[in-house]
């Protein structure tokens, strides 16, 4: 591959990277759709127990850098990804990483609502079941009530568990997503647009859920809303066609934009 | 954190690849079963064909006697006579009744065929001495093909006396190549040992010795055989008299182009398809002439006009439905309402046709829809936009549009069709047809139904016939499936 | 005489089209306001009048008369004529053609989809009739619950037990060959093959659906059943040369494709985002095809084996080339069985008389088939509608 250098990005040193420790480190990344380079020259470095949010155009490539870091772009023909992404120092491009314990130590939930067509316990037991979590029977009734306790959704669903996880309101969906990927203990979840199939009062309990857990979590979440990344987020990292263009606290990127085409996206006048 | 990468317990994690790799293994294996069989099925049928692609003939010497052809009836000629005449000319020490009988035995039924066809092209050669060939029958050619018994010649080293008693035959000398059941040809004859003991072998005369000369090595030779004559079609002296003709170099193999020119017959070496592929063809352009354009307007129709209704629901059922109905249903719809009810004659390709047509007709009108509805509605409303009619948007665009697609769908349907046997069973095309049928309302056979009547004849020489007959047909199928798969790829669209 | 007919109906269809086009050329010709149709429609419509008015008068007196009364074709040359001398005089200046047309042309699309209507009340009718004549000498009882099957001695027994058992035994072994392949290899197909992969092992599994059951009766007979003989004869057991175990096996790997591909189709629908919620969650590709994938696949892969189970009882070559003759009461894939189908086609292969009891009883089985495969089919395509809706 072509070695060119690191690029700089205005504002790479986020104040917040002093106070936490940083989760994920990722330099020189690309990521290529056969032909088509989707991620160019990308680096960046993520703390933990915090929210980054990544924010840009449509086909930015912001959510497929999402999807890099717990390897779900490996089910996709065609895509090649190139550079180191490091969780906990650790190269998960590495040819000895076990993707399977990747994904149960990095979450995800997706755009749409995804949950399993069986029941809504079966859904949140599905990941302690399938990693062994649970000891007993009792272990993993609790470890449900916990996941969907964290989630906030326990209380609406706790006479009807063995209902079909379909059954629920999109906004319920999203959260028994959220459950199921926190019953298996992860220590990042990636959130790709985890609002926009949802109407607005769905949306502000998923935020107020993101707020709730992200003292134990790295949580990155991709979003449209530059309004739900200021309400959600501690760091905003901008994309542009590929390009990381802008990567700083939340309340610097929105205030004082270093960089001109940051500038422009959160004004309005493209995107 | 701790240091190592893995969170649980590193055998559980082993036993879930195990698990995975052996749930993909058992999935690889499938697929290798389904295509293991379909690779064995075409080669042990491709095995069991090959001979019948060939056929043996003798070339011979012949007198056309113009007292057995009649000049001004060529075809009623005896040219059987003429050609059994010619091979006996061969042998002229063969006297014995029953030895000349087991040579004309050697020749098909139909031997004097080629003969007569090139007599009738010339006539003028009534009176001379021609060349001719004359096919050889299925017993003699399949044990020139070896399918009977292998036979292992091998040249007598030793020194033998000839001794006769009354009808018997004493061998003396050194008996050491010989055994029992083995054929020892010397002084113009052959003799099969019947025992060898110390000393003496006896043997019996095949075909009586000229002289009693003694066997001097180099001057006789040893037939032995994989399968005793009981275990044979075909018996000793005519394995004799057959070696004896393949050393005289009359013997010929050739491609059977036979196979395709003529019609059924009774006697294997003469069988061949003709007219079950003209009987094919015919009830093929009977079902292709109704089911093609009733199925395409049953799915213009349902596709484009039809109102959400009662009525249109239940005609989707009903067609979705009648694509699943066993074949042989149909043949129970042809045989009572064609044949019974409407007293349409039986074994024809007309009755054939409808009923096949009828057993297409749900294939058709499916892939027919799937072909229309792939046609994006931004076509039909550009025209409907210049102010078509709605029958005018979807006759001038849509249709044409969807023509690829239908011929494919009209392809496999024709496929189907071509392979189908049990519904031909129920309206009586089990007919034996020598000749091309005429026309649409004769009796006819189609090609799966003559593999049918063929795989239940006894004769060894049937089985390779039958399995020679799928060959074609499979051929035919896959270049049907072929052309299909090319017109998809070819005109593949992507709105 | 028929063919007579044809050449007077397609003649005077050739002729109303150009007598109604001439007509309604010369109109636009003489005038100068324009015509509300084009001549060409004003040509169709008289072409399709006088083709239906001849068409139907020639099935009327061939119905009346018979077919080979020189009425018919007098009778369609005549009001052949005219319908075309009636609607001359309808052609004017304002005169609706196309709308007609496309009115007549909607008619005929109608008529060409009631066919498949048709078949089915053909079908149902003609088999219904002679089970009636044939439960009028034999008593439905009997029929149904008769263990004894023998049409040709005498006095005949009819009894369906036997031959239910043998289509059901050498059906339950084609679903146990074919189930775990067909699925097997569907999922394999969907969830593993690389795309160039794919491309070849899904035009093989094509081919082997394409084969013509004859063709593999005739491999079942010849190939297959002696190979189950010899190799149940080297382990001591006693196996009839016209095992049901041979044609069920043969039977089995014809529905393989059947079973693959309808599951294949299944598989594909079930949605990606399914799928990535269980990669996501850490599960490895078979957790997530055994717990995810196949249950919400299953009501299409059970309407799969439905069809399948449908398919392999109305199958009849290869039974009727490897399977027996004799009705035997048996379970024991080692014996010779018989089958619905192997009966119905040994009673009528041949020459048949309607009115005997053998003959009828073979429409009898036929009715008996009919409902079989009805009624699973029909489970098996509402099953599927619904599980394409959920996903649409």
């Amino acid at each position: 591959m072509d070695a060119s250098p690191r690029k700089t990005v205005a504002n790479t040193n986020p104040r917040i990277l002093n106070e936490r420790e940083t989760k994920i480190v990722a330099s020189d990344v690309n990521v290529y759709y056969g032909e088509k380079q989707a991620i160019k020259h990308l680096s960046i470095d993520i703390p933990d127990r915090a929210v980054s949010a990544f924010i840009g155009p449509s086909g930015c490539g912001k959510s497929t850098f999402l999807r890099t870091i717990n390897r779900m772009n490996d089910t996709i023909d065609g895509c090649r990804v190139t550079g180191d992404i490091l969780v906990d120092g650790k190269n998960i491009y590495d040819r000895d990483l076990d993707v399977v314990q990747l994904r149960a130590r990095v979450g995800m939930v997706f755009q749409k609502p995804n949950p399993f067509p069986k029941s809504i316990f079966e859904n949140v037991a599905y990941g302690p079941r399938i990693h062994g979590l649970a000891k007993s029977k009792t272990d993993l009734e609790e470890i449900v009530i916990n996941s969907l306790k964290k989630a906030s959704l326990f209380e609406e669903v706790k006479d009807r568990l063995d209902h079909s996880g379909t059954s629920l309101s999109g906004g319920q969906q999203q959260r028994l997503c959220i459950a199921r990927a926190i019953a298996v203990n992860p220590e990042i979840i990636l959130m790709d647009e985890p609002c926009s199939a949802l109407d607005p009062i769905a949306s502000a309990r998923i935020e107020e859920l993101i707020d709730e857990i992200r003292q134990n979590y790295c949580i990155i979440i991709v979003t449209h809303s530059m309004q739900q990344a200021a309400r959600v987020s501690q760091l905003t990292a901008f994309f542009h066609l590929g390009d990381l263009v802008e990567f700083g606290d939340t309340d610097d990127m929105f205030t004082t934009p270093q960089d001109k085409r940051t500038q422009d996206y959160i004004t309005g006048r493209f995107g | 954190m701790t240091d190592t990468f893995d969170k649980g317990n590193a055998a559980f994690i082993a036993r879930r690849y195990g698990s995975e790799r052996r749930f993909k293994a058992y999935g690889a294996a499938a697929l290798a079963v389904s295509v293991l069989f379909l690779v064995y099925l075409i080669v042990d049928i491709g095995i069991k064909a090959w001979p019948s692609f060939f056929e043996h003939r003798a070339v011979l010497e012949v007198n056309l006697d113009a007292s057995k052809i009649p000049a001004n009836d060529v075809l009623k000629g005896d040219f059987e006579g003429v050609v059994r005449a010619g091979l006996r000319d061969l042998f002229p020490g063969l006297t014995a009744r029953a030895d000349v009988r087991s040579l004309t035995s050697l020749l098909s039924a139909g031997a004097g065929d080629d003969l007569r066809q090139q007599i009738a092209a010339n006539p003028v050669l009534i009176g001379s001495t021609v060349r001719a060939t004359a096919l050889l029958g299925d017993d003699a050619d399949l044990y020139l093909k070896g399918m009977l018994t292998t036979t292992l010649r091998s040249a007598g080293t030793t020194t033998l006396q000839l001794a006769q008693t009354g009808e018997e035959f004493i061998l003396t000398g050194d008996l050491s190549q010989l055994a029992a059941g083995q054929i020892v040809r010397a002084n113009g004859g052959a003799l099969r040992i019947a025992s060898v003991e110390t000393g003496l072998a006896q043997a019996e005369a095949i075909l009586p010795p000229t002289t009693l000369n003694t066997l001097t090595p180099g001057t006789w030779d040893i037939l032995s055989f994989s399968h005793a004559e009981a275990d044979r079609r075909i018996d000793d002296r005519q394995v004799v008299l057959l070696e004896a003709l393949r050393d005289k170099g009359v013997i010929e193999k050739h491609f059977a182009w036979r196979f395709f020119t003529s019609g059924d017959s009774r006697e294997p070496e003469l069988a061949g398809l003709r007219g079950a592929i003209f009987g094919s063809l015919l009830t093929l352009i009977m079902t292709l002439s109704l089911s093609v354009p009733l199925g395409i307007a049953a799915a213009v129709y349902l596709e484009e006009f039809a109102a959400k209704n009662k009525w249109t629901e239940l005609i989707e059922v009903n067609i979705n439905n009648l694509a699943a109905v066993p074949s042989i249903i149909f043949g129970l719809l042809g045989l009572a309402v064609f044949i019974n009810f409407f007293g349409l004659p039986r074994s024809a390709p007309l009755v054939g046709g409808l009923v096949l047509a009828l057993l297409v007709l749900p294939t058709i009108i499916i892939a027919s829809r799937a072909a229309l509805k792939a046609v994006p509605p931004s076509i039909k409303e550009a025209a409907l936009g210049v102010g078509a009619s709605h029958q005018q948007a979807v006759f001038h665009h849509v249709l044409p549009l969807a023509v690829p697609g239908i011929l494919t769908g009209t392809i496999l349907g024709v496929a189907r069709a071509l392979g189908e046997t049990a519904p031909l069973l129920m309206i009586g095309m089990v007919a034996f047809i020598v000749d091309v049928p005429k026309g649409f309302t004769e009796a006819a056979t189609v090609l799966p139904v003559q593999i049918f009547l063929w795989s239940d004849l006894p004769e060894v020489a049937f089985q390779s016939r039958t399995a020679a007959a799928i060959i074609v047909l499979l051929v035919i199928l896959f270049c049907l499936n072929a052309v299909a798969i090319y017109m998809r790829k070819r005109f593949e669209r992507r709105w | 005489m028929t063919a007579w007919t044809l050449l007077i109906i397609a003649a005077l269809t050739a002729i109303g089209f150009f007598v109604g086009q001439a007509r309604a050329q010369g109109l636009r010709n003489a005038g100068t306001a324009s015509l509300h149709s084009l001549p060409a429609y004003h040509g169709l419509l008289m072409a399709s009048m006088a083709l239906a008015v001849a068409g139907i008068t020639t099935l009327i007196v061939a119905l009346v008369a018979g077919s080979d009364s020189m009425l018919m074709p007098a009778a369609a040359a005549l009001l052949g004529t005219g319908a075309i001398a009636a609607s001359h005089r309808l052609i004017t200046r304002d005169f609706r053609a196309r709308n007609r047309f496309e009115y007549f042309v909607k008619l005929v699309l109608i008529a060409c989809s009631a066919v498949a209507v048709l078949t089915t009340v053909g079908i149902v009718f003609s088999v219904l009739f002679e089970t009636l004549a044939f439960f009028s000498e034999i008593s439905p009882i009997e029929f149904l619950f008769g263990t004894h099957w023998s049409p040709t001695s005498t006095p005949p027994s009819f009894g369906l037990i036997p031959l239910l058992v043998g289509t059901l035994l050498i059906t339950l072994i084609a679903i146990v060959v074919a189930g775990p392949l067909g699925l097997l290899s569907a999922i394999y197909m969907a969830e593993y093959s690389s795309r160039s992969m794919r491309g070849v092992l899904k035009p093989m599994l094509e081919i082997l659906a394409g084969v013509p059951t004859v063709v593999l009766g005739f491999f079942a007979a010849l190939t297959v059943a002696p190979l189950v003989r010899n190799t149940g004869e080297s382990l001591g057991l006693s196996v009839a040369s016209e095992s049901a175990l041979a044609a069920g096996l043969v039977m089995g790997m014809m529905i393989v494709p059947l079973i693959s591909s309808l599951s294949d189709d299944i598989i594909n629908a079930v949605p990606q985002a399914l799928r990535d919620g269980s990669y996501a969650m850490g599960a490895t590709k078979s957790e997530t095809i055994k717990r995810v994938v196949l249950p919400a696949a299953l009501p299409g892969i059970v309407s799969a084996f439905m069809l399948a189970i449908s398919r392999a009882i109305g199958e009849t070559m290869i039974v009727v080339m490897a399977a027996g003759l004799a009705a035997n009461l048996s379970f024991n894939p080692l014996a010779a069985v018989t089958t619905i189908t192997v009966q119905i086609a040994t009673l009528l292969v041949g020459d048949q008389e309607f009115d005997s009891a053998k003959t009828l009883s073979a429409f009898a089985l036929g009715f008996v088939l009919f409902c079989f495969t009805l009624v699973l089919n029909y489970i098996a395509l509402r099953i599927v509608q619904r599980y394409r809706e959920q996903y649409d």
